[in-house]
């Protein structure tokens, strides 16, 4: 096999979820002597751009998603070290979590997916995270960001009751906040006091993105 | 075990005997943005379409729900409620998680509705059962408390079991008015789920005896073919015990499915409703 092949095996394996493969030709490339930053970024990477950019547009569904998202998880952990020993950045930590009261978690674990493979390091607190849990992962983890999921029209209060704990905790400043789900608008996230909003799983990558960058300016000027 | 809702002119029986109660589940704003804005603006004229829309699919009775944020939930709902009303002589279900605004949707509603819903959290059971019992309504009671939604069977039938318990013993509430949710959770996201959900609806109509009804939509969340799905869930759901369901009444195709179990189950005499159906239909073409 050439890398060419293996690049070419990972992105299609990953795109129709078969773990097993995409495990067995990240290690065989990895043989290879190529680079683990190579693997990802060049096939596992644009793979799940791909099945997002599907699942967007109605052509993928949701149990295809789960498995991509599966076979990319199984390479990440052969990787995951891999890269950090050689010395690639995350770009960043994004704590996730759907709001107490709520127990939606199909929207949620697809932007974990993407964050992930967009090379965040997701640390997923589940369903039903009260307030005072958000609080005590913050401190532990330290995210650049994170996030509160709301499936639900009655749940999404839990928004500003969250941000309110953060800030009674004195760590509102040290985080950016991020809200999501089927009922949340744009309107909806500024009037809670949010940093940012998205509407989907890819625009939720796009917006972390510029969300750190903007962050990252200020503290950098 | 026959639960009875009515309103000012009409009366629907859910009971093991009786054809399926068909719930339609549209008059509700989640996942709905254009609805959200309209009724933001205290636009409720949306509602006359979903209302029209239901009957003509034949539902039973009308679910109502006014979730939208930043707005006086409990004045909407009891505006949509009397809009209903006006509209349709159908039984309504008063969908909130908002106790003030079931409570004014109870207040407005004239017959006998069902509320939609309670969990099994101690707090949220004090908070709306007087409700219900003050008011003279039925309940669904969802198997779920403050840390959970139990997967297994067992657990979901304990829960099911309390809310029962605690209705009848401390509120004095008929058992016949608890209508028990064993809870329908997505197919796509797990292929394990609807087993579990057939099991929690044969373990109660055996335990617990109680009416049934359940979100029927959520089990094809995310899939490609909905409403194929809903018709081949809804009849398996039926057969184990189900009751009734909040249900995508526009879809012909799922309820004729209901409309079909319901004779296979001997519940729809001589295939008088379905033979009717039939003949309704010939007449449109």
């Amino acid at each position: 096999m050439t890398p060419d092949d293996i690049l070419q095996g990972l992105y299609d394996q990953t795109l129709v979820g078969n773990a097993p493969a995409v495990l067995e030709l990240t290690n065989t490339g990895l043989q290879l002597g190529m680079q683990p930053q190579t693997l990802l970024f060049d096939a596992l990477i644009p793979s799940l751009e791909e099945v997002g950019a599907r699942f967007e547009r109605g052509d993928f569904f949701v149990p295809e998603m789960l498995i991509a998202g599966r076979a990319m998880s199984g390479a990440l952990e052969v990787l995951r070290p891999l890269l950090a020993e050689t010395g690639v950045e995350t770009m960043g930590t994004f704590l996730m979590g759907t709001v107490k009261g709520d127990v939606h978690d199909i929207g949620k674990n697809l932007v974990n997916i993407m964050l992930e493979g967009a090379g965040f390091h997701v640390i997923d607190l589940g369903v039903q995270v009260a307030p005072e849990k958000f609080v005590e992962a913050v401190k532990e983890h330290s995210p650049d960001i994170v996030g509160f999921s709301a499936f639900l029209t009655t749940t999404m209060p839990m928004f500003k009751a969250n941000l309110n704990a953060l800030e009674k905790a004195g760590l509102r400043d040290q985080v950016i906040v991020m809200v999501g789900g089927a009922p949340v608008t744009q309107e909806y996230a500024d009037a809670v006091g949010s940093d940012g909003y998205a509407a989907d799983a890819s625009a939720t990558v796009k917006r972390a993105k510029d969300l750190l960058a903007q962050r990252r300016a200020v503290l950098a000027s | 075990m026959h639960t009875t809702l009515r309103s000012a002119s009409q009366e629907v029986v859910i009971g093991l005997d009786r054809p399926f109660c068909v719930i339609g589940e549209r008059i509700n704003p989640t996942g709905r943005k254009v609805f959200q804005e309209q009724l933001r603006a205290g636009d409720l004229s949306a509602i006359e379409r979903d209302v029209a829309a239901q009957v003509a699919g034949e539902a039973d009775m009308v679910d109502v729900n006014m979730g939208v944020p930043l707005t006086d939930e409990a004045d909407l709902l009891s505006r949509a409620v009397t809009l209903v009303q006006k509209l349709t002589d159908k039984p309504v279900c008063i969908d909130s998680s908002v106790v003030e605004a079931l409570e004014a949707g109870l207040a407005a509603y004239e017959g006998r509705a069902l509320v939609n819903s309670v969990t099994a959290e101690d707090d949220r059971l004090a908070a709306i059962l007087p409700l219900v019992k003050r008011h003279d309504a039925a309940i669904i009671g969802l198997p779920n408390d403050a840390d959970e939604i139990p997967m297994d069977a067992d657990r979901r039938v304990e829960l099911a079991r309390k809310i029962v318990d605690v209705a009848t013993k401390e509120y004095g509430i008929a058992t016949e008015d608890v209508v028990i949710d064993p809870l329908a959770m997505p197919i796509g996201a797990d292929t394990t789920v609807v087993a579990t959900t057939l099991e929690t609806i044969r373990r109660i109509r055996i335990e617990l005896g109680v009416n049934m009804t359940l979100g029927a939509s959520n089990v094809s969340f995310g899939m490609p073919g909905r409403h194929a799905l809903g018709a081949a869930f809804l009849p398996m759901a039926m057969s184990a015990g189900l009751t009734s369901a909040i249900m995508d009444a526009r879809s012909p195709q799922i309820v004729e499915a209901v409309r079909a179990a319901d004779l296979l189950l001997g519940n729809d005499e001589w295939g008088a409703a379905w033979i009717a159906a039939h003949r309704a239909k010939l007449h449109e073409t």
